[in-house]
Order: C-alpha cells, then structure tokens, then sequence
C-alpha cells in the first residue's frame, strides 16, 4: 500500500516533475515493470512505481527527500518497459533536478557531491580530472581511506593519471556550464 | 573508411585498454580513425542528473566539432555513446533547446552528425566476412558471456542499436571469431554505472550477481562495450571476495581485446596488462592455436 504523508511540504511536484521532462505521470496504471525491473528497488526504500503514484496523488517536496531520487543508477530500464511510454528515469531526472534546485533537506547519500566533483573538473580543464575529482570528493564526504588500497595499482596500470587532461577545448565548455548557472536562477 | 573518432574522458584514465584496443584494432583493419581537435567530456551521468542543458550542451559541442569535419562520429565508450544520441534526438526534436545550445556554442548545431559506436562500425561497414577472413587465431571456444549493460542499449527508441531486452552485437562477433558466446540471462543488467564510488554498496551488489550469473553459465571471461561496466565488473571483484568471502576472478575483457588478439595483435598493444584481474586463460587460449 501506498501511504501519502499528510503533512505535505509545499504544492504537489507533479506539474513541475511533467514540464521539465515531459513524461504524463498520471497515464501510469501500477503494472509495477518498473518497479520489477529496477536494480536498486530492493536496495532503496522506495520503489519507481510508488513514486509515479504518489507524484499523481499529489506528493510535494517531500518526495525529494526519497532515497531512490539518488540510488537510482539511472539505467533507464524502467523507461524501456514501461507500456504507457512514460520516461520514468526521466521523471527521476527532473525530481533530482528540482531537489538540488530547492535545496532538499536531505540530499540521500553522496550522490550529489560526487556528481558536483564530476563535472567542477570538467568546467576547470574541459575533461574528468580523475584525482581532482576524487581528491574533491572525499573531501566532502570525509572517508579518505575508501579505495585508496586500489591506487598504486591503478597508477601502475595506468588507469589513473597523475596529471590533469590537456588539450580540450576549455573555452567553450567554460560557456556552457556559465549559462547552466544563468539558466537555473539566482538560488543556484 | 574513414570517421571521427571521440574518445571520451576515459580513454585517457580507467579504459586506456579500450582505447589502446579500439585504435589497434581499427589500423588493423583498415579503419582510419581522426580524433577532433579539442574534444570534450560529453557530461556523462553526472551531467544529466545534474542539469538538462548541461547534459545537452556538452555533447553538442563535440559534434559541433565533428561536423567541421564533415564525417561520422565513432564513439566507443558506451557511455559517450548514449550521451551524443539523446543529446543529438533532444536538439533536432525541440527548437528551443537547438536555440539555447547554439548560444552557448557561439554556433547552430541541428543535431545531424551520425553518431556510431565502434561495434557499429565492425559489424556493418567492416562486417564479419571480412573480420573472420582477416583473423590469424581463433578463440578457439573460449565461453564468453557478453555484457552489453545499459548505455548501449538504452533508451532503444533514440538508441537504435539492437534488441534492448536481447541484444546479439557482441555475441555474433564472439562467434565470428571463434568464440562460443553464451546464452545466459544478465546481458542487460545494470552494474550501477557512475555510482562507482558514491554508492559503492549498490554496485558491489549488482556487480556480484551478474559475476555469480556468468560464473555459473559457465563464463571464461565477460565481454564488455563500456568502459563503466568494464571498471566496476574488474576493479569491484576484490572488494566483493573480501565482503563476502566468495572467490570472484572472472576476465572483464573489451571485445576489441578479443577482436585484437584473434586480428594477430600482441596482448600489450591491446592494453591486457591494464586490467585488474588478469585475463591468462584467454590468452593462453589464443595462443593454443
């Protein structure tokens, strides 16, 4: 069964959720494909086809705070069996976009800092940076230690490079990510 | 045959060997690959889950590249792959976004370059007559189970590479080359992907079971497409034999590796040393014959 929270944070998510990515949430009819074929639905407290119902029966900013908002692997499995053709990892998109836009309280697991360390390499030198990403990171999360056993060997192997990426085409990259900023408004 | 060839952040860290593999290999047939001139990371998935336009806009820019260049564009990261089709579907299907992405660029990108992946390229401009009449050796039966992942695949509609739920890219060149590709049910599981180092947990649990699956069908070695798949398949092994006591040391090989080697080429042009768990039985199967 699939409880609503009465206490709801703000207006329900789904006209918001349906203008970013387009997806018709409310065609959704339970047939739980999705659900059925998520590899991290047994690993997360919620489950794909719960979600698309709470967004149809109105669910607001608490939603955001789901763990499967950041578990999902984005392998877009649910979206290609899905029967209605609902996008339903594009869903998950936009509701990751709007809980980094409104600042959900809790942003589940590290998810988010990683992908923040990503792609600050990639607006610095046009490329993944590796190290730098990690290094920034763990940083964040404050376990230095997790797979640094694996280091050496990958240096070794050359799986890894000490060096930051040369050669791409920076200028451009730097004016993509600056009207990114532009186009999420002042409170990103 | 000519294209343009991108290949994407990882071939310069984590998949040197797909790289090193896919150049011998291409040079070994024949293929003559160029490599744009400042190409850039294509946003993968942090880009998407981060921001639609960042994740639209980075992979323009590459084909923006290419289009100069007046050629196909060769991907063959799965990844990369994914990332140039669905941005190339979101620019050509919907005006405004062309509008937004053409400002960034300081140029009109229509979204038009064909993108291919590698595979693409060996099976239908190359072909397998071809590619079995130039192989020296033979897998000589070696049981490959071919992992084709996510990003290959999916989303099938904007993608268009194969069966999604069944695909057969791999396995017919596994078999054109000698190899016995097995019929075993994890080809499009998930590994996790980008969750490599967030959730670590999630992928050592989906990289256990699909490497108890093609242990049980019996696998000598997987055969992968994507350098995501390929490092957390390989590098993930140790952490799950220490977690779970279990004795996981399955070869994670890039199915250029396999095509490099049957091609006569020597196992460190192909980048084998690279890989975490050695891959000795295939190249002790290889060099039987």
């Amino acid at each position: 069964m699939i409880t609503i929270k009465k206490k709801k944070t703000g207006p329900g998510l789904k006209d918001a959720v349906e203008k970013i990515c387009g997806a018709a949430v409310g065609v959704c009819f339970q047939c739980k494909k999705c659900s059925s074929g998520c590899p991290v639905a047994n690993l997360a407290k919620s489950r794909p086809s719960e979600m698309m119902r709470q967004l149809h029966l109105g669910a607001g900013n608490e939603l955001l705070e789901s763990d499967l908002v950041w578990a999902c692997a984005s392998c877009e499995t649910c979206s290609t069996r899905c029967p209605m053709g609902i996008d339903v990892a594009g869903v998950i998109d936009a509701l990751r976009r709007l809980a980094l836009e409104r600042g959900a309280p809790k942003l589940a697991g590290n998810v988010p800092l990683f992908n923040r360390a990503f792609l600050r390499t990639v607006q610095m030198f046009g490329r993944t940076y590796e190290i730098g990403m990690v290094a920034a990171y763990k940083l964040g999360t404050g376990k230095w230690m997790n797979d640094t056993e694996k280091f050496p060997t990958m240096l070794r192997k050359g799986k890894i490079s000490l060096l930051p990426p040369r050669g791409g085409d920076r200028k451009t990259v730097g004016r993509i990510f600056k009207q990114s900023k532009q186009n999420q408004g002042p409170q990103a | 045959m000519r294209y343009a060839y991108f290949p994407g952040c990882s071939a310069e860290s984590t998949a040197r060997d797909m790289h090193q593999s896919t150049l011998a290999v291409a040079r070994a047939l024949g293929i003559d690959l160029v490599e744009p001139k400042g190409w850039t990371c294509c946003g993968a998935t942090a880009g998407h889950q981060t921001d639609h336009f960042l994740a639209v806009s980075l992979p323009a820019a590459n084909m923006a590249k290419v289009q100069d260049l007046n050629l196909d564009m060769v991907v063959s990261c799965a990844a990369c792959f994914n990332r140039m089709k669905v941005a190339n579907h979101e620019i050509a299907a919907h005006a405004a976004t062309r509008k937004q992405v053409s400002q960034a660029l300081e140029r009109d990108y229509d979204g038009s370059v064909k993108v291919r992946h590698f595979l693409e390229v060996l099976l239908d401009d190359v072909g397998l007559k071809v590619i079995s009449r130039a192989v020296k050796h033979s897998l000589n039966g070696l049981k490959v189970a071919c992992y084709y992942g996510c990003l290959l695949v999916r989303p099938p509609k904007i993608l268009k590479f194969d069966d999604p739920e069944n695909p057969m890219s791999l396995d017919r060149l596994v078999k054109a080359i000698g190899g016995q590709s097995l019929d075993w049910p994890c080809k499009v599981e998930c590994c996790g992907g980008g969750l490599s180092l967030s959730r670590t947990d999630v992928v050592v649990q989906l990289t256990d079971s699909i490497l108890d699956m093609a242990g049980r069908a019996g696998a000598d070695c997987i055969a992968v497409s994507c350098p995501m798949c390929q490092v957390n398949l390989d590098l993930r092994q140790q952490d799950i034999n220490q977690q779970t006591g279990k004795n996981h040391r399955m070869p994670i090989v890039y199915i250029t590796q396999l095509v490099g080697l049957c091609l006569g080429l020597r196992p460190d042009e192909l980048g084998f040393r690279r890989l975490m768990v050695p891959a000795s039985t295939v190249l002790e199967r290889v060099a039987a014959n």
